[in-house]
């Protein structure tokens, strides 16, 4: 248990610091992670909300299917991006191997089926529950779809909080399609492959209780805004 | 009024997507490396002192052996600074890289407990010690993952009466991982492994582990330096990878590999043959 308090002191001694590189990490992770998610929003979310309300031929079979991508292996999408993105691969030209911007792609990949297969249970469960009472109020089409979006709107933060917690904890995919340049593409879950491969194990494991305190701090402004919002919205 | 709104929008989506955070504005070339001389703070010490000389930024993937020479062969590196002589040369035979040249070396050794259950410690003969452990029936971990050390370690297996293929999974063990995931697993389970000595000098959780063999001839280690063919993938760098081999293998680049140290110890030895 030393070990944990020992990291625990260390990791709040890094942060009280500034330590300059620690901030260009912990910046670089944010970018990355928080663009992912934005992108995977604004592509899942509409996706997942007409596979929800939608009826069409194979729909059962689509559910299946991005379902399963949650749990895409990040390693297999390194890869996958990686030798898209080679000089080799068919993207080679667009020159961002090794990049933020093919770290975003990467954790983008992986977000979405979350995005997209969260907000369709969570919006087919809306229906289920108030398509009678719409109905009968005669609102259909996209109106329903906006009521709908707007009655789970609260869920959709948990949503998005979920597809941060994957994009911010992978280390599989950005460290192949990043590389863990110094000061380029060097993000939180690397530096900790990193140093533990240095047999620094309590550097790794202060830098692990930074990447936690994080993952705090987003989730409480996220739980702020949902508390304060509705407050807001009615005043 | 709404271009230049545009224009605004889309120059912070390139700034907040693609630069990087410090070294936006260097020019830069792409080094595939091998992990020992990264972990080793190699590049810590010698790459600023290019870079401020040079004004050009030396950016390091710093991946195995096996894993730098495939992605060189894809094109997605301006320089490979590696240690496999017999794959760099197919390398370059295989037209992918310009020529190599010998840069510096340090060696091999085999660590494992202090207790040293096999009872290796002092041995000359690097195969010896290894039969020793394979009779023994000790742990030992490989690297499994087609690196440079790899490639050594089966090269040594070979000099033995050992089909290591055949025991794997029993007492010999293959990681996949890189050095220091090696090294980790190597402690955890009171383990022999063959390491270089630069990333052992500097690895932290080395616990009451120790170097039990040294010194055979065997064990020399020798990186080189390949530019990637710009023949092959004409978006090389070439002009600035030159430069920055050129500086390697001259007597400044040479001199500060010689000193650099960690724990008052010299961990690589230059011996460029210009």
């Amino acid at each position: 248990m030393s070990d944990f308090t020992t990291a625990f002191t260390s990791a709040i001694g890094l942060i009280a610091g500034f330590d300059t590189s620690l901030i260009e990490i912990i910046g670089l992770s944010l970018r990355v992670s928080l663009s992912a998610v934005i992108i995977g929003t604004i592509i899942g979310l509409p996706l997942g909300a007409a596979i929800a309300v939608g009826r069409f031929p194979g729909r059962e079979l689509l559910i299946i299917v991005v379902n399963a991508f949650m749990g895409l292996p990040p390693v297999v999408v390194g890869l996958i991006v990686y030798l898209q993105l080679s000089k080799s691969g068919p993207f080679g030209w667009l020159q961002i191997l090794y990049t933020p911007t093919a770290m975003i792609i990467a954790q983008m990949i992986l977000v979405t089926p979350i995005v997209i297969a969260l907000t369709r249970q969570f919006i087919e469960d809306a229906n289920a529950d108030y398509d009678e009472a719409l109905r009968s109020l005669g609102v259909h089409g996209w109106a329903k779809l906006v009521t709908l979006i707007t009655e789970v709107r609260y869920s959709l933060v948990t949503v998005v909080l979920a597809a941060f917690g994957r994009a911010i904890a992978e280390v599989g995919a950005v460290i192949i399609v990043g590389g863990n340049i110094n000061h380029v593409t060097r993000v939180m879950t690397t530096s900790i492959t990193l140093e533990t491969s240095k047999g620094n194990l309590g550097l790794a494991l202060a830098l692990g209780v930074v990447l936690m305190l994080l993952a705090l701090a987003v989730n409480a402004v996220a739980a702020t805004v949902r508390r304060f919002a509705p407050k807001a919205a009615y005043a | 009024m709404l271009s230049k709104l545009i224009k605004i929008i889309f120059i912070g989506l390139c700034a907040w997507t693609n630069t990087a955070p410090v070294y936006a504005d260097n020019p830069f070339i792409l080094l595939q490396s091998t992990t020992s001389t990264r972990n080793s703070g190699l590049y810590d010490y010698l790459l600023p002192i290019y870079t401020n000389l040079s004004g050009v930024d030396i950016r390091v993937v710093a991946v195995g052996t096996g894993q730098a020479l495939r992605n060189a062969r894809n094109g997605d590196a301006d320089v490979l600074l590696v240690h496999a002589k017999s794959a760099e040369e197919k390398f370059v035979a295989d037209g992918f890289g310009v020529e190599r040249f010998d840069l510096m070396y340090n060696d091999f050794v085999i660590i494992g407990p202090g207790s040293d259950p096999a009872g290796v410690r002092g041995l000359e003969l690097a195969t010896a010690a290894l039969e020793t452990i394979a009779h023994a029936g000790a742990t030992f971990v490989s690297r499994g993952d087609d690196s440079g050390t790899h490639k050594k370690e089966l090269e040594l297996w070979g000099g033995t009466t050992v089909e290591v293929d055949s025991v794997s999974g029993t007492w010999y063990l293959e990681t996949g991982s890189g050095m220091g995931a090696t090294l980790n697993i190597a402690t955890g389970k009171d383990a022999y492994t063959l390491t270089d000595r630069a990333t052992w000098i500097s690895f932290q959780n080395k616990q009451s582990f120790e170097i039990l063999v040294e010194g055979d001839p065997l064990l020399f280690n020798q990186y080189g330096v390949i530019m990637v063919n710009p023949e092959r993938h004409t978006h090389v760098k070439a002009d600035l990878g030159q430069a920055f081999i050129d500086w390697l293998l001259s007597p400044a680049g040479q001199n500060a590999i010689a000193t650099f140290r960690v724990d008052g110890q010299q961990l690589f030895y230059p011996n460029a043959k210009r």
